[in-house]
């Protein structure tokens, strides 16, 4: 039941935050590409969907 | 392509938004009897109910969770089956959800001034509250989601982003930091303890100021402001970014509010480097919002409304500036524990929170009654008084801050401190007054505001049926070639909600990991003793009482504090705290080591009549203590669940611990009758007695003779 160092027996835990890192680059990297290269007109359509309702 | 006819849920909404104006009042209300009970302790009324330690929370929790919570819900229904063209998914569960809260909200106001808390800041309610708003929270993503599901829009407005992402992310931060032993129906432990509790309770605190007061806030920012306005926000580009770096970025930034105290020097750091680079989505989304309105400034002068929500983003501006600055470590030594804190919360609170949902509501009543606002005037001098209150309410608490600030760490060219404690509590209280004025002022905006919607309901009509027709979905999506990946999540919600836990996951993950797995983040110290049965009881009576509240019990590694309050706290220190109880402010001194500091006499006549020990203390007065009995019965139970969180009390040792604490309570008996105070072994003063003057004595190597 003991929180302290619950985790110290699990053999190669260093490895997450390597894995998380990447995950944050990779990711990071793809959505700034989508945004400057993405259609035009797929955002105009998103950016006007709560103007166009009745 | 054939049109389908479906119907709004308009109900809930009004029933959400009725919600939010009377928890308003209530929260804004009571918070002004916590701010008048500072300079006028009388108001404190010598009664366990109406002490300032419990009505403080009460206030907190009101407006974050009644008076916010149910002006998201209100926003989130709304918006949410007009952006997908469906109705509510289950009208069932919409009243589950409404009624739910509000039962929730009753029980949180009644047990908090009942003193039931966990002590743990914005998480103070007790395990069978925890459990009932998981379930409602479930219930409201379920409803949710069967709404997303069901739509007749393909693809998801940012707004709707904003919505999945709080929701998954309140969901893991309360399950995270509610992880509690029970001892009793309405007392538990928490899991962690110590450093390891003050991690996760202010990743959860910071998180909830993210995730509760702003991401959902934000969401309504990019549906109604354009809605108001009739205009499309500024750049939906700018949008996405503003999404995934807001919710990335914020979930590390909790450490800011640890800086200098004794958890991991790295994990301070990291807190500050993510606190510092939120201000770039912070800002982007400022930006956004307010470049919505370029070319359209005219209709702020003519539209009330929009009036309060170019405040609101304003505001949201300030006060994500002054976040990155305050968690910059030197400014964070000069902020911390004062009154500029109260004042950058009630910035974001007051100015974002409240304002964001006065404008919504004056907009959104007329066209649910399908009428005109009662008046245009009244709701105009509601804009002013209210911006007024903000000023009068901000400005004396950064005045009051620094002053406080710099008076803690004057010396006299001789090398003493300058200033007693006691002298910069009573500068402080003609701020406190003018603080007070600035509030009533905003409470008086909101009554006004309430009278102004009732007016306008009366004269309406309600739009019960308001029907609307989309074409259905196609089954299958015709995907293009030159579609990206990135769409992929736009329409798919259950993928968006995925990622979104993952990207918010991260950053907790890597902060607990290593402070739960490496010894060496928690040096262990020998002398430190887990508490004696006596001690344990008088612990819970400082926690039920909301001590924390005003009191610290962290003393940061600064001349000025180790001069004042003795040895700087050292993280090994805290390590049978369950919960922590290292506080957020100090409207009276630093506790960490005040055992030992007066004699036992002193803290039974100052808790029965602080001014009697310490003239001009703000501090109530607590006269129950003198006569309630301890709760007796309980010692077993609790040192069975210390001892499975792992508190080293020798095998057994619950059987003879009522024994013990017996003892004890007999010395502080005898040692007060010393002093000529009679008073019987089994009153709850004597247990926190016991408690106080234990406090920071471990690494002096005494307090060991209690222990035995």
């Amino acid at each position: 039941m003991k929180f302290i160092n619950y985790l110290e027996s699990i053999t190669g835990v260093g490895i997450y935050p390597l894995i998380s890192l990447v995950v944050f680059v990779v990711f990071f990297g793809l959505v700034t590409f989508y945004v400057l290269k993405g259609n035009k007109n797929h955002f105009e359509k998103l950016r006007n969907l709560p103007i166009n309702e009745k | 392509m054939e049109l389908q006819k479906f119907q709004y849920d308009n109900k809930t909404v009004k029933m959400f938004a009725y919600a939010t104006i009377l928890w308003g009042l209530v929260g804004m209300l009571v918070g002004l009897i916590a701010a008048v009970q500072l300079y006028l302790p009388a108001l404190n009324f010598s009664l366990p109910y109406t002490t300032f330690g419990r009505v403080r929370p009460l206030h907190t929790n009101a407006v974050i969770f009644a008076f916010v919570g149910n002006g998201i819900f209100m926003g989130v229904y709304y918006s949410l089956q007009r952006l997908l063209k469906a109705r509510m998914f289950s009208d069932l569960l919409s009243k589950i959800h409404f009624w739910g809260w509000q039962i929730i909200i009753v029980l949180a106001a009644l047990t908090l001034l009942l003193g039931k808390t966990t002590g743990k800041e914005y998480a103070e309610l007790e395990w069978p509250i925890d459990i009932l708003i998981t379930l409602v929270w479930v219930v409201f993503g379920w409803n949710m989601f069967g709404t997303i599901i069901r739509r007749r829009e393909r693809h998801l407005y940012v707004a709707i982003w904003f919505y999945i992402a709080t929701f998954v992310t309140v969901a893991m931060l309360h399950i995270v930091n509610s992880i509690e032993i029970p001892v009793s129906f309405w007392k538990s432990y928490s899991w962690y303890a110590g450093v390891q509790d003050a991690l996760v309770q202010w990743w959860y605190g910071h998180n909830a100021v993210a995730f509760f007061l702003t991401t959902p806030y934000l969401g309504l920012m990019y549906y109604f402001l354009p809605k108001i306005a009739q205009r499309p926000v500024y750049s939906y580009r700018l949008s996405i970014i503003h999404f995934w770096a807001l919710i990335f970025l914020y979930i590390w930034a909790g450490p800011h509010h640890l800086l200098y105290t004794a958890v991991p020097d790295w994990a301070q750091s990291l807190g500050v480097v993510f606190s510092v680079m939120l201000i770039a989505p912070s800002w982007g989304g400022m930006i956004n919002g307010l470049l919505t309105l370029r070319g359209a400034w005219d209709r702020v002068r003519d539209n009330v409304g929009l009036k309060f929500l170019v405040v609101a983003v304003t505001a949201y501006g300030m006060a994500t500036f002054e976040g990155p600055m305050l968690s910059l470590k030197s400014v964070s030594a000069i902020a911390h524990y004062t009154d500029w804190i109260v004042a950058h919360v009630h910035v974001g609170a007051l100015g974002w929170n409240g304002f964001m949902t006065f404008g919504i509501l004056y907009w959104l009543i007329p066209r649910l009654f399908q009428t005109k606002l009662y008046s245009e005037k009244l709701a105009n001098m509601h804009f002013w008084i209210g911006t007024l209150g903000i000023v009068l309410y901000a400005v004396p608490m950064y005045w009051a801050g620094f002053m406080q600030s710099s008076m803690w760490k004057d010396f006299t060219p001789e090398g003493q401190l300058k200033w007693q404690f006691m002298d910069t509590v009573t500068k402080m209280i003609p701020f406190y007054i003018a603080r007070s004025v600035g509030g009533a002022l905003f409470l008086v905006g909101a009554i006004m505001m309430t009278y102004n919607l009732i007016k306008t309901i009366k004269v309406g009509t309600f739009l019960e049926v308001e029907e609307d027709e989309a074409p259905a979905l196609k089954g299958e999506y015709q995907s293009h070639s030159t579609d990206h990946w990135h769409r992929w999540i736009e329409r798919k919600p259950i993928q968006l909600m995925i990622v979104s836990l993952v990207v918010v996951a991260i950053g907790g993950l890597i902060e607990f990991i290593p402070v739960f797995l490496v010894k060496s983040n928690i040096p262990t110290i020998s002398s430190v003793k887990p508490y004696t049965p006596l001690e344990l009881q008088g612990r819970d009576i400082y926690v039920r009482e909301g001590c924390y509240t005003c009191h610290s019990q962290m003393i940061r590694p600064f001349r000025s504090e180790t001069a004042r309050y003795g040895e700087y706290s050292k993280a090994g220190e805290f390590v049978y705290d369950h919960p922590f109880q290292w506080g957020s402010k100090r409207t009276g001194p630093d506790l960490a080591r005040l055992g030992g500091k007066y004699p036992d006499s002193w803290h039974y006549n100052h808790m029965m009549d602080p001014t009697s020990m310490s003239p001009g203390s703000i501090m109530p007065q607590y006269p129950w203590l003198l006569e309630d009995q301890i709760d007796g019965n309980s010692t077993i139970a609790k040192i069975k669940a210390m001892q499975r969180l792992g508190v080293p009390y020798p095998e057994g040792y619950d059987k003879i611990a009522v024994k013990d604490m017996e003892a004890q309570a007999k010395l502080i008996t005898e040692n007060l009758k010393k002093d000529g105070i009679e008073t019987l072994a089994d009153r709850e003063i004597v247990a926190l007695i016991a408690y106080l003057q234990r406090l920071g004595k471990d690494i002096k190597g005494e307090g060991l003779k209690a222990e035995k």
